[in-house]
């Protein structure tokens, strides 16, 4: 038998899971025990190349409240034609399209290699993608300029038949007709006003008037003519919008000294989602707010206009002594909340030296699964490739997005979901399969994902319901469907069905092999969301305290060691790594606000929750690997021993990639050897870890942001704030050793940490 | 009773004139030689027969007064004389009190007691039109720049310096011939006194030799003390379907192009420095960005009319030049983006808003200009219900007819004159538009209401076109405030036209044209001198089209009396019907129609009675005697009583009841007087510079074989007799034959004859004399359309059961005798 290792990477290759435990504890009781719960990541449109859609309708159990796809863990009986649903034990026959069935000539879905399949299916006519363009105008010149030209230039990347629609917005909001020809028309609104969806699309000429008139009737059928003024199809009004991009204007009311330009972000976005709400409800749509700064009046609000009252800051929210933080954060929210009921999403692309309320409006893309860009300037590459990234293309050269997504999770019997963590919304969607243990966001057994991306991952956590006194008989295994509804980028209908399932374990006999079944990088991750998620709502120390005790629970439980005896502990090899996660977790900026910004931690925050198990694992805990003339390039510890005078070190946290020269080399290069002819092998290595560089920067989304410094650079902060602070000012001198270089901080080594994590883990008393 | 009687009673001892009954018009007595001893002013005997005729005339006096004081400059240098009557063409010489044609008063002889005033009735009030047009022959109101301190002024009562003012102390001081009170004279305006006590440089100084003159203001008499902008223009064109069927959406268009480069200037070389804003709307707004660096207009739609706001600054007010490309470009767009519109509903509360932000964030002074085609039933402030109900003409409610819906307009009207934004109103309805609603922000800013009923493009474009281009390009004054100063002992009390008040004495319009009259009563608070007389100073302080604050100064003295005899002497009809006519007008608010008609009865007679019973010598009862100053009172009278107004037909609309009442509210009178007594000229020869003599309007008066023009200073009628001589008609229209005349013209065809080209003048002249442009409307006798000119035909009974002028004259003299017994 393959070992975990293999079982869990081709599991993950396959079907875009991993779970926490492979092995499942067969009881409640026990899977508490356990500290760290049965959870996955599932990466829903986890790319697969060799996965071909199939062009027909999946079959689903006839149990009104089971309705789970047929898949390769039924059991079937090809002479009676009827298959058994392997979560609800419900017989049902094929259907009749199915008549030429038997064990040699099976549908896909149940070949055990298609635990995940897709269909495309015929679900009404097909409808384009959406774009609507939010631009600030409120912008410096040439932000201004370059924010146009990047704009202009995306109306290339869109699919042609796309639709696109224009929103400005400063003091007042501007939606723009896009279809007439001669004078260039646009409808306005102040930036003060809220308005009611019903509000928005009569003052936008949405409404049928006859319609009106009839009230109680219900709405007679859009006319796509008025529908579509504001949203044309790419191909269509190409040159007119380039043209209209063009003329737009910084926002002309005038911003006297000590102001802030009023800009009104909170209208903008409330307009946007009613503009499509009435025009294209749950159809998928991308609303892209680009701004330059933070909502300054009218509803949505983060900060006045007077400068001299600098934007909330942590210090503020936790002296409850920011004004429009609370009213700002429930505006947000019930915009996203009405964006992702209609599978609307919305980008943020935030560029701007101070902060600009993600904050309050972090809900925006949290809930709806957008993005969320931050920058310094629009005019960075930072910005422009990330903007360009969000079109990029798959292997089939279609876009790497999807729409108005919903994942159905099914579970057998004696699991239950207890919720999930990542960029969704609660469908509300009752079924048996419901844990009363709400964890993240639960109480369903449906999410909506209004956008996806094929790295889209969610958390889902699971509850074992069934009672220690009513053990699972052996070899009995839990099985979950996940089932994946989205619009795809090339506007077919989709459905994706992956399920899986693990071999229940009793956990007083076969301890072991839970343990290690067990999942340590997966584990990370779902357990940092739920601190993440956590910490939205609670204090930050709670978060951390809690962090604390799980893992000192879970060194209980597997450790090896002897009462009251820090010295003997061992950990097995399948948690080994896990303490140092949490302990880069502890040190992370998505669990610690010290040095960011309220909205730098949401923007954090934001894509820790939507990656990938490797990306966030880079985001817990930063890879670091060390160019020398010694050998080749090696990763090496994320430690302050590891930064060397004649070595070159690349960092990346997913976020920054940071070049590191040493101080050895960074004299070499100030010396200029590498240009010359002798001194060939330096230049090499000087060069090699930017081809490393650029090969993350080309793949990541967002655009990370771009480091290259040196020992003793101002910008080498970024390296020293994320290693291991094994040497500091405060023990470099009994260490006595000239390697590695000491780290200004109080903050615990890991070793440190270690130290106390084996004391407290052995301890009787605790 | 005098009934069936006349009685040829000629005892007076002065000038004497006794109307025959029947068919003798025009019988005359010549003046009987005055021996000297009487001081009984010149007065009337009439005989009344309800079969005859009275032949005291109204033309007779017209034509009397024209040859009398038409060949003389009238010079305003002396006291208390009675100028010309409104019709008669003369110059004047301003020679230290206003010009008629800027103030009128209806008595120039003012009782000294309050107890005279009160015991005559005659009212004492000013007919004041402070930016009056004067002749070409005639000098325009000289500027005065006192310098940094601005102009001088009395430090109590701050009176503006005048020839009133009595310099003493060899000039170190004067006397206000206001409050009496002593002023220092500052060392810069210091300057000797000659041997008469008069200034020496008393007539270089026009503030201390004319009436009328302006002074520069200083900064001090700036809102916010700031100087002021230029103004702007802006105009807003419903678009919605019945505006753009009835063609005017088109022809407005048109006309703006051109119109643009008329835009009012002081400096006739000079461009205009008015900028000018373009608003189309229907139940939303369209803005237009119209900046000149930009290759196509922007249009910008507000929908949201529940809370108007701007939505751009840059580029919405322009200078024409400028922005002349993006302007025409946007002219010619406009009707063909609206052509085929389906909206029918419009909003008007919405897009007096929108101008009113514009100024405010443009902070200037101007004028919005309306185009507005239906009742605003679109949900948004000031939004109006269809409320014209005839039933109620006649009831006790008729006076909620006239006014306004909902307090909305009268709030937004305060908003607009503090922000100088006076609103213009052109209305093409089909239907019920509440003109009794709409009007009340033009008629409180200054501004003026045009109707235009059923407009047909073909028809109707000249009069409008007339009436837009004159309203664009006539001189105006923006911001104003006005103040009337008297001297102690009267009070400027009451005032009547367009404008608003937000305190008892300062008159504020935010707009100030041409045109535009306002009437102040007076009351005594005290005792006059006849030593003194009484002054009166009105001080009009405007920012003009060029963006000047300047302060117009009129000036008038008139003398007192102790006798009402002087009194009735020295009173002009034609002012006090103006007076009467406004009053009542205006107590239609809030009194029942039938109370004001009786009041305004009452008070005549009441007037005339007080006449007879002190000044003319004792007579029989069955007398009615007239004092020469009012012996047309009686028939002027029963013409405001017969108005539209005060006595509606039954084809008389609700709207244009509440039109003629606004419009009058602001006539001067030359307007009032021939609006209440058309003029009716025979066309028989029409040789020389001189109109042939009008006749009295009366059907009695028209022969079947005659053509006659009449003009009521709103339309203008050429009847034409059904026997009408061949000649006669080949010269005006160009056919012999009277079936083959077109009804619907509305020019006469331009023939190659000295009649007709004649014709063409005197029709030409007429229009240019009044402020609105005169429709022509051809009516065959006989024909349909002959109602409607019968109407104004006041000497006879109408068709709304208004009084022939004899049967109101006995209903007079039967009031009269009731007062005397």
């Amino acid at each position: 038998m393959a070992t975990y290792q293999e079982f869990i990477q081709q599991n993950e290759d396959r079907d875009g899971v991993r779970f926490s435990w492979n092995l499942w504890p067969s009881s409640r009781l026990e899977a508490t025990r356990l500290v760290v719960p049965v959870s996955c990541l599932f990466t829903p449109l986890k790319e697969r190349p060799d996965l071909p859609p199939v062009q027909y309708e999946p079959v689903l159990c006839s149990r009104a409240n089971c309705k789970a796809v047929l898949n390769p863990l039924c059991q079937v009986d090809y002479r009676a034609k009827i298959w058994a649903c392997n979560f609800c034990f419900q017989r049902n026959p094929f259907p009749p399209s199915y008549a030429g069935i038997s064990d040699v000539n099976q549908p896909a879905e149940l070949m055990p290699q298609f635990s995940t399949i897709e269909y495309v299916v015929q679900r009404g006519p097909p409808t384009p993608l959406i774009f609507l363009y939010v631009v600030d105008t409120c912008l410096e010149e040439e932000d201004l300029q370059a924010l146009k030209e990047s704009l202009q230039m995306s109306l290339s990347l869109l699919p042609p038949n796309a639709l696109v629609g224009l929103i400005t917005f400063g003091r007042m909001v501007q939606v723009h007709e896009l279809s007439c020809e001669g004078i260039s028309k646009s409808y306005v609104f102040r930036g003060t006003k809220e308005l009611s969806s019903k509000q928005i699309q009569e003052m936008l000429g949405l409404t049928n008037s006859a319609a009106s008139g009839h009230q109680g009737r219900p709405m007679a059928p859009q006319d796509p003519a008025v529908t579509c003024r504001f949203l044309q199809p790419v191909h269509k009004v190409d040159m007119n919008l380039t043209d209209l991009l063009g003329e737009l204007q910084r926002d002309p009311w005038p911003v006297p000294q000590g102001k802030r330009p009023l800009r009104s972000t909170g209208i903008a976005l409330s307009i946007a989602v009613g503009l499509l709400e009435g025009t294209f409800p749950n159809t998928g749509a991308r609303v892209m707010m680009f701004t330059g700064g933070p909502p300054t009046q009218g509803p949505g609000m983060v900060v006045g206009d007077e400068l001299k009252t600098p934007i909330r800051s942590w210090h503020d929210i936790t002296k409850d002594n920011a004004r429009h933080l609370k009213k700002a954060t429930k505006y947000y929210e019930a915009l996203a909340n009405r964006a992702a009921v209609n599978g609307h999403s919305i980008d943020i692309y935030a560029c701007a030296l101070d902060q600009t309320g993600l904050l309050e409006m972090k809900c925006l893309s949290n809930l709806t699964g957008g993005h969320i860009a931050m920058g310094d300037s629009f005019n960075t590459s930072l910005f422009k490739q990330t903007f360009q990234r969000v079109f990029s293309k798959d292997y089939n050269g279609e876009f790497c997005m999807a729409f108005g997504g919903t994942l159905e999770v099914k579970t057998s019997r004696e699991l239950k979901v207890s919720g999930a963590i990542g960029p969704c919304v609660s469908l509300n969607a009752k079924g048996p399969c419901i844990s009363e243990n709400e964890v993240g966001v639960g109480g369903t057994t449906q999410w909506k994902i209004c956008s996806l991306s094929p790295s889209t991952t969610l958390a889902m956590y699971f509850e074992v319901v069934n009672q220690h006194n009513a053990p699972i008989p052996q070899g009995g295994r839990g099985a979950v469907q996940f089932v994946t509804q989205y619009q795809h980028s090339n506007t077919q209908k989709r459905i994706r069905v992956t399920t899986v399932a693990r071999n229940w374990a009793d956990a007083q006999s076969q301890i072991q092999h839970i343990e290690s079944s067990f999942d340590q990088e997966a584990s990370a991750v779902v357990m940092a969301r739920l601190g993440v998620f956590r910490a939205e709502s609670e204090e930050g120390p709670d978060v951390l305290r809690w962090l604390d005790r799980q893992l000192i629970r879970l060194c209980q439980k597997f450790g090896q060691f002897n009462k009251d005896d820090p010295t003997s502990f061992k950990l097995s090899e399948s948690l080994s790594l896990y303490p140092q996660f949490m302990f880069h977790l502890r040190r992370s900026p998505f669990l610690q606000v010290f040095n960011n910004s309220p909205d730098e931690c949401s923007y954090y925050r934001h894509h820790f929750v939507r990656q990938d198990l490797t990306q966030s694992l880079i985001m817990i805990q930063p890879i670091l690997y060390s160019y020398s003339f010694h050998g080749p390039p090696e990763p090496v510890l994320l430690d302050s021993g590891s930064i060397l005078p004649d070595r070159i070190l690349l960092m990346d946290t997913f976020f920054q990639l940071v070049i590191y020269h040493g101080e050895t080399i960074a004299q070499w290069r100030k010396a200029g050897y590498q240009e010359q002819p002798e001194y060939e092998n330096f230049k090499h290595l000087l060069i090699a870890p930017l081809d490393d560089a650029q090969e993350i920067l080309q793949n990541r989304f967002p655009m990370p942001r771009y480091i290259d410094t040196e020992h003793g650079g101002s910008q080498a902060r970024f390296l020293l704030s994320k290693v291991n602070p094994s040497q500091t000012h405060n023990n470099l001198y009994s260490w006595g050793q000239e390697t590695g270089a000491p780290i200004l901080t109080d903050d615990v080594s890991l070793q440190v940490f270690m130290d106390h994590l084996k004391k407290l883990a052995v301890s009787s008393a605790a | 009773s005098e009934t069936g009687l006349c009685r040829d009673t000629n005892l007076g001892k002065d000038t004497k004139t006794i109307l025959q009954h029947g068919r003798s018009p025009r019988t005359q007595w010549p003046p009987s030689f005055l021996n000297g001893r009487s001081l009984e002013p010149p007065r009337l005997f009439l005989c009344v027969s309800k079969t005859g005729v009275p032949s005291v005339l109204q033309i007779q006096v017209i034509e009397d007064d024209r040859a009398n004081k038409s060949s003389e400059p009238f010079t305003t240098g002396v006291k208390g004389q009675t100028p010309p009557l409104v019709t008669t063409n003369f110059q004047v010489k301003d020679q230290g009190n206003a010009s008629p044609r800027f103030i009128r008063c209806t008595a120039y002889n003012i009782p000294c007691t309050a107890d005279m005033a009160k015991q005559s009735q005659v009212p004492l009030a000013a007919v004041i039109k402070p930016l009056a047009m004067l002749p070409p022959d005639e000098t325009r109101p000289y500027i005065v720049d006192h310098g940094e301190a601005g102009p001088i002024r009395c430090n109590r009562c701050k009176a503006y310096m005048c020839p009133y003012m009595q310099f003493i102390e060899g000039g170190r001081r004067f006397q206000c011939g206001f409050c009496s009170c002593l002023t220092d004279v500052p060392p810069h305006y210091f300057q000797h006194l000659d041997h008469s006590g008069k200034r020496v440089d008393c007539c270089d100084r026009p503030e201390l030799s004319l009436g009328s003159y302006e002074f520069v203001a200083t900064v001090d008499y700036c809102k916010n003390n700031k100087l002021p902008q230029p103004p702007s223009f802006i105009f807003f064109i419903d678009v919605s379907y019945n505006a753009v069927k009835s063609g005017m959406v088109n022809i407005v268009c048109q006309e703006l192009k051109t119109l643009l480069d008329y835009l009012p200037r002081e400096n006739p070389e000079a461009d205009s420095v008015v900028r000018v804003g373009f608003v189309t709307y229907n139940k939303v707004l369209h803005f237009y960005n119209v900046k000149s660096s930009l290759a196509q207009p922007q249009m910008m739609v507000v929908s949201d009319v529940s809370d108007m706001f701007l939505p751009l600054l840059d580029g919405f007010l322009v200078n024409v030049n400028d922005s002349r490309m993006v302007i025409e470009s946007l002219l010619d767009q406009i009707p063909e983006m609206f052509a085929d519109t389906r909206e029918t509903e419009t909003v008007f509360g919405p897009v007096i808003q929108a101008g009113l932000e514009a100024l405010k964030a443009a902070d200037c002074a101007g004028k919005l200009f309306l185009f507005h085609s239906s009742l605003p039933i679109a949900e948004a402030p000031g939004k109006l219900k269809n409320r014209e109900d005839k039933k109620l003409v006649g009831t006790d409610k008729e006076k909620s007819l006239f006014q306004p819906q909902s307090g909305f307009y009268s709030n937004l009207s305060k908003e607009c004159v503090a922000q100088g934004c006076c609103v213009d109103l052109f209305l093409f309805p089909n239907q019920y538009v509440d003109v009794a609603t709409l009007g009340v922000v033009p008629v409180s800013t200054g501004g003026s209401v045009y109707k235009y009923t059923y407009f047909q493009a073909e028809v109707d474009r000249e009069r409008f076109l007339n009436d837009l281009r004159r309203d664009v390009q006539k001189p105006m004054g923006f911001d104003a405030v006005m103040r009337v100063r008297t001297s102690t002992g009267i009070r400027a009390t009451d005032f009547f036209g367009s404008f608003f008040m937000s305190n008892t004495t300062d008159v504020e319009l935010a707009g100030l044209d041409c045109d535009k009259t306002v009437t102040v009563e007076f009351r005594h608070d005290d005792k006059l001198s006849e030593d003194t007389g009484a002054l009166m100073q009105c001080a009009v302080l405007y920012t003009s089209c060029s963006g000047q604050r300047r302060l117009r100064v009129h000036n008038m003295a008139v003398n007192c009396c102790s006798q009402l005899a002087d009194l009735y002497r020295n009173c002009e009809t034609d002012t006090i019907i103006n007076f009467f006519s406004k009053y009542a007008y205006r107590s239609l608010l809030n009194t029942p129609t039938k109370t004001v008609r009786d009041t305004l009865v009452n008070q005549c007679a009441q007037i005339l009675a007080c006449y007879r019973k002190n000044c003319a010598s004792p007579s029989s009862a069955g007398q009615l005697i007239l004092p020469e100053c009012m012996k047309l009172l009686p028939v002027y009278l029963n013409c405001v009583l017969k108005s539209d107004v005060l006595q509606p037909g039954a084809d008389v609309s609700v709207d244009d009841r509440a039109y003629l009442r606004q419009l009058l509210s602001c006539m001067d009178v030359s307007e009032s007087h021939v609006f209440f007594y058309p003029r009716l000229l025979p066309l028989v020869k029409l040789d020389g510079g001189s109109l042939p003599m009008a006749v009295r309007n009366s059907e009695e008066r028209l022969s079947k074989g005659g053509v006659y023009l009449l003009e009521t200073g709103l339309h203008l009628f050429l009847w034409v007799g059904a026997n009408a001589q061949q000649e006669l008609l080949s010269n005006i229209f160009g056919t012999p034959t009277f079936s083959q005349i077109d009804p619907n013209l509305t020019s006469l065809p331009e023939l190659d004859n000295p009649f007709s080209q004649r014709l063409r003048e005197i029709i030409n002249s007429f229009r240019s004399q009044r402020s609105r442009y005169m429709k022509l409307m051809v009516v065959k006798q006989e024909d349909k359309a002959e109602l409607i000119f019968k109407h104004f035909l006041c000497e006879d009974k109408s068709a709304s059961g208004g009084a022939s002028y004899v049967d109101f004259l006995c209903h007079m003299h039967k009031e009269i005798r009731q007062l005397l017994s």
